[in-house]
């Protein structure tokens, strides 16, 4: 009977091997793109809370309008605003990107790592230029 | 094999079990509510930034036509959806004791229907006044 056999009656309590976590992987750009994309929808999923109170404050009145305006456009609200852009297109290039492999395309190394990666930068890239149209619209005639 | 046998049926205990007693339509639906949500996204973004440091009254009249409305009615009443879905399997992924996991679902559930039915809420009374 050797050591590893399982089930052994031996009375005694021995410690046995786990399967290896996460941490033990050299961290790749497809993992950690899976692991923004799980946290980018935690974070767009609290930040409906923004939606509700936009939508309603402009159903409630003038003054509570003026309320969301004014947070909407401080530096804090700012920040919030830019990164909520940020995690909604990336999450759903993201999900584009996931759409595409339930196909069974895009699976071969050099395939993924560029999807990947053409989420990354486009995601930034449309957030960037979403903000660059939204200071326009709001610099231009209203 | 426990001396106690089971009185289901192997395949009927595949079906409908899981982690939250459910099968795969969960998975599934975030497929479709995912595809939906693409266009949806991309039309609420449109509405938002045209919406843009315009007074309150302008942004009132430009949410409460119809286009508009129903655009933004069904960004939400999909993205509950999806969401509530989304969090549900974050939950089942980290939260394994059955009390917290149990409330942590159901506090997924109630997030979902204060924040969405008070955005419906919201757009409905724009949409008819009142």
């Amino acid at each position: 009977m050797t050591e590893l056999e399982a089930g052994a009656p031996t009375g005694l309590q021995r410690t046995r091997p786990l399967s290896p976590h996460l941490q033990i992987y050299k961290p790749t750009l497809t993992m950690v793109m899976s692991i923004v994309h799980r946290i980018t929808g935690a974070a767009l999923y609290f930040g409906m809370l923004l939606l509700a109170w936009w939508l309603t404050a402009a159903a409630t009145g003038p003054n509570a309008y003026a309320n969301v305006e004014w947070f909407m456009g401080s530096l804090i609200g700012q920040l919030v605003l830019f990164g909520y852009t940020w995690a909604l297109l990336h999450h759903m290039l993201g999900g584009i990107r996931h759409l595409i492999w339930d196909t069974i395309h895009g699976l071969e190394p050099a395939e993924r790592e560029m999807l990947t990666l053409a989420t990354l930068i486009g995601s930034i890239t449309l957030t960037l230029i979403l903000w660059v149209v939204g200071y326009l619209v709001m610099g231009g005639p209203r | 094999m426990s001396p106690i046998q089971p009185m289901t049926t192997p395949m009927r205990r595949v079906r409908g079990l899981g982690a939250a007693r459910s099968g795969t339509r969960h998975f599934w639906y975030q497929r479709i509510t995912s595809v939906s949500g693409i266009p949806l996204t991309i039309g609420l973004l449109l509405i938002i930034t045209a919406l843009l440091g315009r007074s309150h009254a302008a942004v009132v009249q430009i949410l409460g036509s119809p286009i508009v409305a129903i655009t933004v009615l069904l960004f939400i009443v999909n993205t509950a959806y999806h969401m509530w879905i989304g969090m549900q399997e974050i939950i089942l992924d980290y939260v394994h004791e059955e009390k917290w996991k149990l409330l942590s679902l159901m506090a997924n559930t109630f997030f979902v229907f204060v924040v969405s039915l008070a955005s419906i809420y919201a757009l409905l009374k724009l949409s008819f006044g009142v």
